[in-house]
């Protein structure tokens, strides 16, 4: 088993590699030239000579990329070209609010998500399971922020219940943390939860075709019993990789989200950089999801060899 | 090098940030946030802009002017009645003949390192800022250059007599000659500075800077305000609070949600659809604290086709009216002249509206015509459209949907407003990433006079973007910066606006007033052009 | 519910195909009302120049932020041009963009897809490369994208096509890999078939179905993702009206005219939830198998 664990860390490492060769790509593929975004306005050829020989990038491509990963991995992603900060430090700045938000975010879903999918797949073929399923494809129809704004106009300034934008530290004052993530954290749920669902209720019903639930039905087991205890403990590992695959719509829902709700993370952080062309922050905001998610899903890939007993390596 | 830190300064390293971000979230809630000096008065502003460059001789975007402002201090200042005055300086002499300036420091003055300020500061930092300024680079034409005499004390020497010497150097706005460390200002004029040191009433706290989302000052418990009380940038600037703290929120309608919220106590440039909401909370005041207002304007390439020609640029000028472009950015007529043809200002001391009939009217068969007389083709015009600030957009749409009436072909290349100062630098063909018109705007302190007037300058190659040429403009221009009579500088500025209005170097889209929005907890708001943080009290 | 599934040991015909989705559309109504929604959105969008609205790049700066009224029927944006005439126009480039990026993003997928199934030297490479392009998120990769091309209408089909794109490979590699070993496979390369051949006469018609399917949701989710980009200004250029950067603009003046926002987007989550029943639909007509896919 040990030896399966490492396997799949190394092999994460050349896909890690190519993301970092896209990355790189990125900025040198670019249509203008770097030297002359980073002077800016009243730059002399000479400023731009400066620079071109400062960054190197004058020195062919293949030396550039091996430079900037030597230095990306002693943890030196480069300087913004808006602020001249450290790129690693504003990440560093914006991790708080962005982890937070998805935590809530995939905490309110799940909770919802899946007793929503296996009540649809329980009662299959019934108006729940079609309302179930209804508000499951609104949920991917409707644009993160034309909800969110929604939520505004309703829960901020129709109710009055939540700060209308804005984040509160959670050290500074967890009720204002609280009341200040909640509309983004619905908000971005929302699709979330949609495809948890869906992914649970196909689940369930495979399952509940097998024999083994048919013969817990048969020995006479409540149905509480046999949809929790047999059912959905082994729709378990499909549903976790969908929790797990599904990441990459609240990282894309973050960026949104974030600007909705005017939340200082790396979502902002990202929409920032996109609009300012500052292709240091971007390089760097795009490794770090990449490599989150990459990890995040190796983890749960591997939590399959712990908790299912069937699966052996 | 362009950049502000040097690697040493960085804090945590990027590895440390991505073993913990996914897998250890309570060692990030340690860090992340910075302490806050909670026990001490907070002003919490929400700027109109993010800051993005903290070097104010670099750029001249206002934002970093007015950081500038808190950090840095001036050896002179403008009052209320536009009137310079000392302010680092103790005072100043002037020679018999008009040429050697005698400048003299107030003692006592300490820069945030704990170093006294002297004039070998002043002077390296004056260098500097005429290099890179447009007033600075004219007062240098006139000069032979600075002199240290002792620790407080420096001259000017002029080679001929120059009218607008402490104009020049009581300069209220962009670029501001701000006094800076000497090491500071020996930095390359084209580079920002490596470190924020100033002398001024606030201390820029670098740590806490969060790009995109906050900015950090804290009082400068050493400062030494004048006795005067305070009137624009001149007088004491005595600070009342014990933090600044500047709080981005990209998005207008959210911002104004924060200030009422109480979020914040001070909006700078709420945006005039919003103020209603505003206007309705007894407990938020909402006033204009620039008299002086905006010029908002329309500018020209001079290099390319269309524009080159004068009767385009003149058909162009016929083709719109200024109430389109207000009432488009500003909404509500309170924040506006319903028509203002100064392009040196309505309500400056150089207004006329001599010869500004073609701005007045709108006539689109007079356009069509001057198209026709000015032979034009069906070249594209290529308008910068930086879609994220409103009050350029509105110009850009404005502008096309004009030209488009009276039959011009219009491109609008949109992108936003940091893409735009940097694409409106470039000097290359429209079509190869140049362009033939930008929207931007100037405060009316920036414009009072046909020197800081910078659009107006026709240098060529030395001109502000565009780069118009024309011998009779400068010729006027450096009339006026030699007299020293009020009223035949006025007889010249009518000469040069009617010519103006023939040359046509750029479109006044209009004046107006940005409001500022503040709550009831907020005292002592200062009435200037620009934002000044001294003098205002919170409780 | 068709229960008629495909057999993979068989070559079934697209013919067939099209003949189940057709035997579907009828007996469910759901899919039909996608269906029928769809079209009315393409009808009015693709139409609208001809239906005598007011020019939906017209500004009126006295008429600004004005609720709905007869002579401008879904009210007016801060600009003053007419909401109505700019949702509707708005349509073409949202659906233009999901289409397109759904034929792309399918036709890319699938001519990789097949021969990295087929040759197990190019599968190695391809699949890592796919890999790592899966791992970066879509809509950051997307923007990035964008951001790096500058905003047009085929830069954003494009930057939305790249990151879809190692989903079809998969999609269609998984086909291929179960079809390879297949006696009708291996009988046609023992009588000397050539590649390209077994590729497009037998392989390539499996692949189809399960294709038409993932088509279909990745129309609906570029059409969502073309507004986000717009949102969060990436997109499209805002001259053009699309429903994206509709919103976008409107966003600062939600509490003055909801409308600005809630319009397009009715009409963008309509369409989009349209495409999704349909694809529904389809799925369950085409490809039993996928249900577990979601």
């Amino acid at each position: 088993m040990y030896a399966y664990v490492i396997r799949r860390l190394l092999a994460t490492i050349p896909i890690m590699g190519l993301v970092a060769v896209f990355v790189f790509l990125l900025l040198h593929m670019s249509p203008g030239d770097p030297a002359a975004i980073i002077a800016g306005d009243n730059a002399t050829e000479e400023n731009l000579e400066q620079i071109r020989a400062l960054l190197g990038l004058n020195d062919p491509l293949h030396i550039q990329f091996l430079r900037w990963l030597e230095r990306l991995l002693q943890g030196d992603m480069g300087v913004s070209i808006y602020s001249g900060l450290p790129v690693e430090r504003l990440i560093w700045q914006r991790v708080e609010p962005t982890l937070l938000l998805t935590l809530m975010t995939m905490i309110i879903a799940i909770t919802l998500a899946i007793p929503l999918g296996v009540l649809a797949a329980w009662k299959v073929g019934t108006w729940v399971d079609r309302l179930v399923m209804t508000v499951a494809v609104l949920g991917f129809s409707v644009p993160v922020f034309v909800l969110g704004y929604t939520l505004v106009l309703g829960g901020s300034i129709g109710l009055g219940w939540f700060p209308v934008q804005g984040y509160t530290p959670i050290r500074e004052s967890f009720t204002g943390f609280l009341l200040h993530i909640t509309l983004p954290a619905l908000t971005l749920g929302l699709v979330y939860m949609a495809l948890i669902a869906r992914m649970t209720r196909a689940t369930m019903l495979e399952v509940l075709n097998e024999d083994y639930v048919r013969t817990a039905y048969a020995k006479g087991l409540a149905t509480r019993k046999v949809l929790i205890k047999h059912a959905l403990k082994n729709a378990m590992v499909p549903i976790t990789t969908t929790i797990g695959l599904g990441l990459a719509l609240i990282i894309g829902g973050v960026v949104v989200t974030e600007t909705v709700f005017s939340i200082p993370g790396l979502g902002r952080l990202t929409v920032d950089a996109v609009l300012r062309t500052d292709y240091p922050v971007i390089q760097g905001v795009i490794l770090v999801f990449s490599l989150t998610y990459v990890l995040l899903n190796l983890l749960i890939d591997l939590s399959y060899v712990f908790f299912d007993p069937r699966i052996r390596y | 090098m362009a950049y502000p830190f040097t690697s040493a300064q960085r804090g945590i390293s990027l590895r440390t940030a991505l073993m913990a971000a996914p897998l250890v979230g309570a060692g990030v809630l340690a860090h992340a946030v910075p302490a806050q000096a909670q026990d001490g008065s907070v002003l919490r502003i929400v700027p109109h802009a993010d800051l993005s460059n903290i070097d104010p001789i670099w750029t001249t975007a206002y934002i970093t002017r007015n950081h500038g402002y808190l950090v840095w201090d001036t050896l002179f200042a403008l009052d209320e009645d536009l009137e310079v005055q000392p302010q680092m300086a103790e005072g100043y002499e002037v020679d018999d003949d008009g040429l050697v300036y005698t400048i003299t420091l107030r003692e006592g003055l300490t820069f945030h390192n704990g170093e006294p300020v002297t004039a070998e500061d002043a002077v390296a930092s004056l260098e500097r800022w005429a290099r890179r300024d447009g007033m600075g680079q004219k007062l240098m034409s006139y000069a032979e250059g600075f002199e240290v005499e002792d620790d407080l004390t420096f001259t000017l020497t002029l080679s001929e007599p120059y009218g607008l010497v402490l104009e020049s150097l009581g300069k209220i706005s962009s670029n501001v000659p701000f006094i800076m460390p000497a090491e500071l200002a020996a930095t390359d004029p084209a580079e920002q500075v490596p470190e924020i040191i100033g002398s001024g009433p606030f201390v820029f706290i670098e740590e806490e800077w969060q790009p995109g989302n906050l900015v950090v000052y804290e009082r400068f418990e050493d400062y030494v305000p004048r006795d005067e009380p305070a009137s624009y940038a001149a007088g004491g600037k005595i600070a009342n609070v014990d933090r600044v703290e500047w709080r981005y929120i990209a998005d207008p309608a959210t911002a104004t949600q924060a200030l009422l919220a109480g979020e914040v106590d001070l909006y700078e440039q709420p945006a005039v659809d919003l103020l209603p909401q505003l206007l309705d909370d007894p407990s938020i005041t909402v006033e204009t604290v620039d008299p002086l207002g905006t010029q908002g304007l329309m500018r020209f390439n001079f290099l390319y086709p269309p524009f080159d020609n004068k009767y385009i640029r003149q058909a162009a000028m016929w083709a719109v009216q200024q109430p389109d472009y207000m009432y488009t950015i500003m909404g509500d007529e309170e924040y506006f002249e319903s028509f203002c043809g100064a392009f040196f200002m309505c309500g400056g001391p150089f207004e006329t509206d001599i010869g500004s009939e073609p701005l007045q009217t709108q006539d689109l068969d007079r356009a069509r015509e001057l198209l026709e007389e000015g032979g034009y083709d069906g070249t594209p015009v290529v308008i910068l459209d930086p879609t994220d600030v409103p009050v350029a957009h509105g110009q850009s749409l404005v502008t096309a949907q004009a030209l488009r009436d009276i039959g011009m072909e219009v491109e609008l290349r949109s992108m936003d407003w940091a893409t735009m100062t940097s694409q409106r630098a470039s000097r290359d063909h429209p079509e190869d990433g140049g362009w033939n018109m930008f929207p931007t705007w100037w405060l009316a302190v920036d414009q009072l006079n046909p020197i800081s007037n910078i659009s107006v300058a026709a240098s060529g190659d030395d001109a502000w973007f565009g780069w118009p040429e024309d011998e009779r403009i400068e010729q006027l221009r450096d009339d006026f910066a030699r007299e020293t009579d009020p009223d035949v500088q006025m007889e010249i500025v009518e000469e040069l606006q009617e010519y103006l209005y023939e040359f046509v170097p750029y479109i006044p889209t209009g004046q107006y007033y940005q409001p500022t929005a503040y709550r009831d907890n907020v005292s002592g708001v200062l009435e200037a052009p620009v934002p000044f943080f001294w003098n205002i009290e919170v409780d | 519910m068709s229960d008629k599934p495909f057999t993979p040991s068989e070559p079934s015909r697209i013919a067939e195909a099209f003949a189940s989705a057709w035997d579907a559309l009828r007996r469910n109504p759901t899919m039909l009302f996608g269906l029928v929604v769809l079209t009315l959105m393409a009808f009015l969008s693709f139409g609208a120049p001809y239906f005598g609205l007011l020019d939906p790049l017209r500004q009126n700066p006295m008429d600004r932020l004005q609720d709905p009224t007869l002579q401008y029927f879904l009210g007016t944006d801060m600009y003053g041009r007419d909401l109505f005439s700019r949702v509707l126009h708005g349509g073409q480039i949202s659906l233009l963009v999901g289409l397109s990026v759904a034929f792309l993003a399918t036709t890319i997928g699938l001519a990789i897809g097949l021969i990295a199934g087929f040759s197990r030297r190019v599968d190695a490479v391809v699949m890592r490369f796919m890999d790592a392009l899966m791992s970066i998120p879509a809509i950051l990769l997307a923007i990035a994208l964008v951001a790096l091309w500058g905003s047009s209408v085929p830069n954003v089909i494009l930057a939305l096509t790249i990151p879809e794109v190692p989903r079809v490979v998969r999609l269609v590699r998984s086909v291929v890999l179960m079809l390879r070993d297949q006696t009708f496979v291996q009988a046609a390369i023992a009588s000397g078939t050539s590649t390209a051949r077994i590729l497009v006469r037998h392989i390539m018609p499996n692949t189809i179905p399960p294709l038409i399917v993932q088509a279909t949701y990745m129309c609906a989710q570029a059409v969502i993702f073309e507004a986000y980009l717009s949102f969060v200004g990436a997109g499209t250029p805002p001259e053009i009206p699309s429903w994206g950067n509709i919103m976008a603009e409107g966003r600062s003046y939600f509490f003055q005219n909801f409308g600005i926002i809630m319009f397009p987007g009715l009409f963008l989550a309509i369409t989009v939830f349209a495409i999704n029943t349909f694809g529904d639909g389809l799925r369950d007509a085409l490809d039993p198998r996928m249900q577990r896919r979601v």
